[in-house]
């Protein structure tokens, strides 16, 4: 939007404008209505002319510091105050700060005698008194055509008119005048033909019970403009127009990853979740689970401490908190520290556009990171199809100009074609969900799959998901001969599993035990060897140890056998073994 | 007839229109001296000295040098007589060249 901005100011370098700090109106006339020149507003009664040429002046004196006069053709200025306090506008200060002048200008007819020939100097006078006791820059004159009622001589009013606009151009103030519509005029007296720099068209129109404000610029000489109606909105902070074809592709796309709230989901769409500033549409049949999901990814934006802006429209938010923390998720305290803001109402109570508008203002009021729409197809009951498709270009295009994540939820009926969502906005959304329901053996179970999701692998799997008191909770994926299982099948699947499992662990285990029996057997039979080998060892020892004492015994025997037969047979005898031979020479 | 004559000055009375003794209060605002304010003061001042001698009171005023009297009367058309006194109040605008007009805002027809 600043970017083109800037372009029309570029291309008409020296063209100076007033800007009206009117949101959305500076935006489509690139800055605001021609300084030093009248602008007509023309419009229906009760479209909003007179709060425009107020918010004008108002918002010239408060922000711009540009003094100036209001002259009232049909509301005393009391009345003007009283009328404008509910939009936060204090007229009287303005007045005691020397901001802004009132005048009231009443022409009775039943008091007026026409005699000859006149003019309306008198109009001058007061005008140009009230310009210069505060140095005003900006004047509305509402609505001046009035005189014509009051005075009869239309040939003088028309002179005296064209005058008037142009000593206003002369006096160098930036003027709204306004005028009243009609016979399929622009305005009933022709005033379009003085007031040629700009003319703005507000319009009230009611198609089918809904009614809706436009705004128009029919003409803006010198300046390239947007021609489109816009819808606007007046509020408790007066006017927002909206200006919505001035949006376009040039959104940056951003690569950080945010999660869906449900860790398995995350995991579905390449392990992260959605990309930030992303729109993700969740499409499916009743009851299948959307509402659900959507609380998940708005409690973990809250939780990363992000604002989130539910629109909701058709639970009130009581409802939704209710039903929530039926499935354990609690949104309240997020709501408490101002996180969370629910705008619950009625897709039915506006036009499209006053939809648009109004999602408009509340998020640049609010300033989320995250915006739930739920469900979003619900606003085509109030448009054509055409219509709701449109506005959704234009509000996708908006949130996603903001860097804001969207979830939108859609309700496709039954007996549609699922991969189609009621407003054809599927082209428009970067990851779209799909929740259906799966119809077998006698039951109903919830799945859900990633029918697209760009710039990120995701699974090709259908989940089965139950709602449980801890939320939405993705269950494995069981595939039989049919294709997934779910519900009791996948029960059934998943008790015969852990049978097997159960079995196979008991074979394991019962290895495991025979393997510790035979290893202590083992360990009992090498000591039992061992016992064997050592007792045969004893014996061993003994026997050697036996004769080895005899041996001994014996040599004693023959020794004491020799010193009795005298030495050298003792020698000659004992000689062959070693003993008997060491033992003669330690007896040397 | 007698009856019915007292009947209409009675409610003559009753609605309050101008005795032949009744003031005239009456306020001429005008933008400096332009043909057309001097063209409307001549023709004021000629109806009053013909009709309402010695029981009028004319104020000439220039809006130019007292632009907070023309907020104050609520004047837009110029020249404007305004009728002060007595009510109800009327305003005359233009250069009352329209003589049958003038007097008719002035209450001042003759009667038929």
């Amino acid at each position: 939007m600043t970017q083109i901005d800037h372009q029309q100011t570029s291309n008409n370098p020296g063209f100076a404008k007033a800007p009206t700090g009117i949101q959305g109106l500076d935006e489509i006339t690139g800055g605001g209505l021609p300084r030093g020149r009248p602008t007509l507003v023309c419009g229906g009664a009760g479209c909003g002319k007179t709060l425009l040429a107020m918010e004008f002046l108002v918002r010239g004196a408060t922000q711009f510091g540009e003094p100036g006069v209001f002259m009232s053709f049909e509301e005393s200025a009391t009345e003007l105050t009283q009328n404008v306090r509910s939009l936060g506008f204090d007229l009287d200060d303005l007045v005691q700060k020397k901001m802004l002048a009132i005048d009231f200008v009443r022409v009775e007819r039943n008091e007026i005698e026409e005699t000859g020939e006149y003019d309306l100097e008198g109009l001058f006078v007061r005008l140009n008194f009230a310009i210069d006791s505060i140095g005003a820059k900006r004047v509305v004159l509402d609505t001046i055509e009035t005189l014509f009622g009051g005075l009869s001589n239309v040939s003088i009013l028309r002179g005296e008119l064209r005058r008037l606009f142009r000593w206003l151009k002369d006096k160098g103030v930036t003027a709204v005048i306004t005028g009243e519509s009609g016979d399929g005029a622009l305005t009933r007296h022709s005033l379009e033909e003085y007031v040629s720099d700009c003319v703005i068209v507000l319009d009230h129109r009611v198609t089918e019970q809904m009614s809706t404000r436009r705004l128009r610029i029919v003409k803006y000489r010198g300046t390239s403009h947007e021609t489109n109606e816009y819808p606007f909105l007046i509020d408790a902070d007066g006017i927002s127009v909206l200006p919505v074809t001035s949006l376009g592709l040039q959104h940056t796309a951003s690569t950080t990853r945010i999660s869906s709230g449900i860790p398995r989901l995350d995991a579905m769409l390449g392990g992260d979740g959605y990309f930030r500033g992303s729109t993700v549409l969740m499409s499916g049949t009743a009851g299948s689970g959307k509402s659900s999901i959507a609380a998940h990814f708005v409690a973990a934006a809250c939780q990363r401490g992000e604002r989130c802006l539910y629109f909701a429209f058709e639970e009130s938010p009581g409802q939704i908190l209710r039903n929530m923390r039926s499935i354990g998720i609690d949104l309240e305290p997020w709501m408490q520290q101002g996180l969370l803001h629910f705008h619950a109402s009625r897709a039915a109570i506006h036009g499209l556009e006053m939809h648009l508008a109004t999602i408009h203002k509340l998020v640049r009021k609010f300033q989320p990171r995250v915006v739930v729409m739920d469900p979003v197809g619900s606003l085509t009951s109030v448009g054509t199809s055409q219509d709701a498709n449109v506005m959704l270009t234009r509000l996708i295009d908006f949130l996603k100009m903001q860097g804001i994540t969207a979830m939108l939820t859609s309700l496709t009926s039954g007996d549609a074609a699922l991969e189609q969502t009621s407003t054809n906005v599927s082209m428009l959304v970067d990851t779209w969900l799909l929740l259906r329901d799966l119809e077998l053996d006698g039951e109903r179970n919830r799945v859900m799959y990633v029918l697209k999701s760009r710039g990120m692998a995701h699974s090709n799997q259908l989940r089965e998901f139950l709602l449980t008191d801890q939320g939405v909770e993705l269950q494995n994926v069981y595939l039989g001969a049919e294709g997934v299982l779910t519900g009791s099948a996948r029960q059934t699947r998943e008790a015969t599993e852990k049978a097997a499992r159960l079995l196979r662990h008991q074979e394991v285990e019962a290895k495991q035990r025979e393997r510790v029996l035979k290893r202590e057997a083992q360990e009992a039979r090498i000591i039992a060897l061992q016992k064997e080998f050592e007792a045969e060892e004893e014996v061993a020892k003994r026997d050697i140890d036996q004769e080895q004492s005899r041996e001994e015994t014996n040599r004693q025997d023959r020794d004491r056998m020799g010193i009795s037969r005298q030495g050298d047979k003792v020698l000659k005898e004992a000689e062959p073994s070693a003993r008997s031979h060491e033992t003669p020479r330690s007896r040397k | 007839m007698r009856a019915n004559s007292d009947a209409t000055r009675a409610f003559e009375s009753a609605v309050g229109a101008p005795s032949p003794e009744q003031r005239y209060a009456l306020r001429l605002y005008v933008t400096g001296m332009t043909p057309r304010s001097t063209e409307a003061f001549a023709s004021i001042k000629a109806i009053c000295e013909e009709r309402l001698q010695g029981r009028y009171e004319l104020t000439v005023i220039d809006i130019y040098q007292n632009p907070q009297l023309a907020i104050d009367e609520q004047i837009v058309a110029v020249p404007t007589l305004v009728k002060v006194l007595p009510p109800p109040l009327r305003r005359l605008v233009g250069d009352l060249s329209n003589m049958e007009r003038v007097l008719s805002g002035l209450d001042l027809r003759r009667k038929p």
